[in-house]
C-alpha cells in the first residue's frame, strides 16, 4: 500500500526562511501519526500544507513533492477545495462558526450541494456521535455552536470536519486548550476514527503523542529528525535530539 | 497623587466641552424651532406641500422639501451602498497587500475633498451630460444622488473594511479548512458575521449624505416640490435652510431652525439605529 500523505524531500520557504527542510514522511494508511516537537519546528506548517491552508500565506513557497492518495498537492491543476474536503482539519483554537451546532456540521456538505433534510440530520446526528459530543448537545442542536464550552466546541470542530467525510484528519494541537476529560473523549474518538481514516495528530503534548499514535515523528527546527513506532521512538530514540526531547531536557 | 488630580480634572473639563457644545447647540435648536412649529400645527408643518414664508400670510409647509432629501438620500444609497460595499469587500477580502496599500489612502482623500469641489464637478460635469443625454434641466434627483453616491463613499468604505477586518481570521481558516471558495467564505460567513457593522456602514453613510448642503445646493436645482421622476429637480432640508437663513427673519426666521428640527431629529434616530444595530451584531 503507497502511503495516504508522502513528503519526498519537501521544504518550505515562508518569506525567504526555511521553514521546513528535506522533509521525507510517509503517512501510512489508517494509522495514527504523531507529530512532536518543540515550537518553531515546524510541525503545523507541515500539516497546513497537506489542505494548502498555508496559502493564506502569500509569501509561502515549496520545494520537493508533498502527495496525497498519490496525487501533488502542489500541482497547479489541484482543485483545493476538493483537497481540502479530504484532508479535513481541526485547529488548535476550537473555531465553530457563529452559527448553530446544526448549520456548522451542515456547512461542508451545503457547499457540496446536499440539500436534503433527511440526509442533513442523518450527517450531523453519525458525525455528533463519532465526535463523542451527540449526547451532551442532542436537544439543542439549534442553539449557537459558540455557546459551547471550549472542549465541547472542538469536539464540534471535529463533527464539522467529519461531515466532509476526509480520507485524512489533520489534528493540529486540537487538545492544546482542553481539559483532561475532553482530551480523554478526543482521543477515544480518534481511536474510533482510525478504522476509517488516517490521522495525523500535531501535538506539543509528547504523553499524548506516547499515547494516542500509532507511530510518531519528531520534528526540531524544520527538520524530521526521525520517525518509528510509538513504543520504539518513546523507549529506544535513535536520535541524541530525540531522546533530550522526550526525555524533558529541553521544550 | 495631587498632580494626577488636577490633571484628570482639567482632561475631564476637556472632555465636558464637546458634550457642552452638543447640549448647547441641540437647546438652540430645540428653542428657537420648537415653538413655531407647535403654534403652525405639527400636522400641517410636517405634510403640509407648500413653502410661501414671505407670503401674506406665510405658509410653512415642509413636506416637499422631506420627501426631497428622502429622494436624494434614497439615491445616493443606491448608487453608493453597492459601490462602496463592493470595495470594501474587494479591499479587505482579495486585495493583495501592495493593492490595499494604495487604495485605503486614496480613498481616504476622497473624504478630504470638500463637499464645494464636489458640487462644482456636479454643476460643470454630471448636469450637462444628464441634461443632454437624459433631458430635464440637468439639475436634479438624480444630479443630487450620483454626487451623494460618491461622497458617501469614504464613509461606507471605512467603516465596513473595519467591520470586514474585525472577523476573526479563525472564520474564514474555518471556512476554508470546510472546504469553502474565497467566495463562498466571504458570502456565507464573513459577511454574515460583519453584519452589525455593514448596516452601521449604510446608516452612517445616510446620514452622511441627509446632512450634505453644499454640493446639494449646487446640483439639485432647488425647486420646492414633491419630485415626481429623477429628473425632477428638488429642494432638499439641508438646502432649505442655507439658501433663506441669509435673509429670513421673525416667523420665517424660526420656521427655517424648524426645519432643522426635523434634520436634528432624522440624524439622531439613524445614529441610534446604527449604533443599536452595531451593538446587537457584534453580540451574536
Amino acid at each position: 500500500m503507497t502511503p495516504i500523505v508522502e513528503a519526498r524531500q519537501f521544504g518550505v520557504q515562508i518569506g525567504g526562511n526555511a521553514v521546513l527542510r528535506e522533509v521525507n514522511l510517509g503517512v501510512r494508511r489508517n494509522e495514527i501519526l504523531g507529530i512532536i516537537g518543540p515550537a518553531g519546528s515546524g510541525k503545523t506548517t507541515f500539516l497546513r500544507c497537506i489542505n494548502r491552508l498555508g496559502d493564506l500565506e502569500p509569501s509561502l513557497s515549496t520545494t520537493g513533492t508533498l502527495s496525497l492518495d498519490g496525487t501533488d498537492v502542489f500541482s497547479p491543476g489541484t482543485d483545493v477545495a476538493a483537497l481540502r474536503r479530504r484532508a479535513g482539519m481541526v485547529f488548535a483554537v476550537p473555531n465553530p462558526l457563529p452559527r448553530s451546532i446544526y448549520e456548522n456540521i451542515a456547512f461542508g456538505p451545503r457547499l457540496m450541494g446536499t440539500r436534503s433534510r433527511d440526509r442533513l440530520d442523518e450527517i450531523v446526528e453519525r458525525t455528533l456521535r463519532a465526535s463523542v459530543l451527540w449526547d451532551e448537545v442532542k436537544d439543542r442542536l439549534h442553539t449557537s455552536g459558540l455557546k459551547l464550552s471550549g472542549g465541547q466546541q472542538q469536539r464540534l470542530c471535529l463533527a464539522r470536519t467529519l461531515a466532509l467525510e476526509p480520507q485524512v484528519l489533520l489534528l493540529d494541537e486540537p487538545c492544546s486548550g482542553l481539559d483532561p476529560i475532553s482530551t480523554a473523549k478526543i482521543e477515544e474518538a480518534m481511536q474510533e476514527l482510525k478504522k476509517q481514516l488516517t490521522v495525523v495528530l500535531v501535538t506539543n503534548n509528547v504523553k499524548q503523542a506516547a499515547r494516542a499514535s500509532d507511530r510518531t515523528a519528531f520534528f526540531l527546527m524544520g527538520e524530521m529528525v526521525e520517525v518509528g513506532d510509538t513504543g520504539d521512538l518513546f523507549t529506544h530514540p535513535r536520535d541524541k535530539r530525540t531522546n533530550d526531547y522526550i526525555s524533558g531536557r529541553f521544550g | 497623587m495631587k498632580q494626577d488630580n488636577a490633571i484628570r480634572l482639567s482632561l475631564l473639563g476637556l472632555a465636558m466641552s464637546a458634550v457642552t457644545a452638543l447640549a448647547v447647540i441641540t437647546t438652540f435648536i430645540l428653542k428657537e424651532g420648537v415653538p413655531v412649529i407647535f403654534r403652525y400645527g405639527l400636522g400641517a408643518f410636517l405634510f403640509g406641500t407648500e413653502w410661501k414664508p414671505t407670503a401674506e400670510p406665510p405658509i410653512f409647509g415642509v413636506f416637499a422639501m422631506i420627501a426631497g432629501s428622502f429622494a436624494v438620500t434614497a439615491g445616493a444609497l443606491a448608487i453608493g451602498v453597492p459601490v462602496g460595499l463592493g470595495s470594501a469587500i474587494f479591499l479587505s477580502e482579495f486585495a493583495p497587500k501592495k493593492v490595499a496599500i494604495v487604495l485605503k489612502p486614496a480613498l481616504e482623500l476622497l473624504a478630504g475633498i470638500p463637499s464645494v469641489v464636489f458640487g462644482f464637478m456636479g454643476m460643470l460635469v454630471l448636469l450637462p451630460f444628464i441634461r443632454v443625454h437624459l433631458g430635464g434641466p440637468g439639475a436634479s434627483v438624480l444630479g443630487g444622488s450620483a454626487i451623494l453616491g460618491i461622497m458617501i463613499l469614504p464613509t461606507v468604505i471605512s467603516i465596513s473594511v473595519d467591520a470586514l477586518r474585525s472577523v476573526p481570521r479563525s472564520y474564514r481558516e474555518g471556512s476554508f479548512a470546510l472546504g469553502a471558495t474565497g467566495w463562498q467564505t466571504t458570502w456565507r460567513v464573513t459577511l454574515p458575521a460583519a453584519r452589525g457593522g455593514l448596516v452601521a456602514a449604510v446608516i452612517l453613510g445616510m446620514g452622511r449624505a441627509v446632512g450634505e448642503t453644499m454640493a446639494v445646493i449646487m446640483v439639485t436645482g432647488n425647486t420646492v416640490q414633491i419630485p415626481h421622476s429623477p429628473l425632477s429637480p428638488v429642494r432638499t432640508l439641508t438646502s432649505n435652510i442655507a439658501l433663506e437663513m441669509s435673509y429670513a427673519s421673525g416667523e420665517h426666521r424660526e420656521a427655517l431652525f424648524a426645519t432643522g428640527v426635523i434634520l436634528f431629529v432624522i440624524i439622531m434616530a439613524l445614529n441610534t439605529v446604527a449604533n443599536t444595530v452595531a451593538r446587537l451584531g457584534k453580540r451574536a
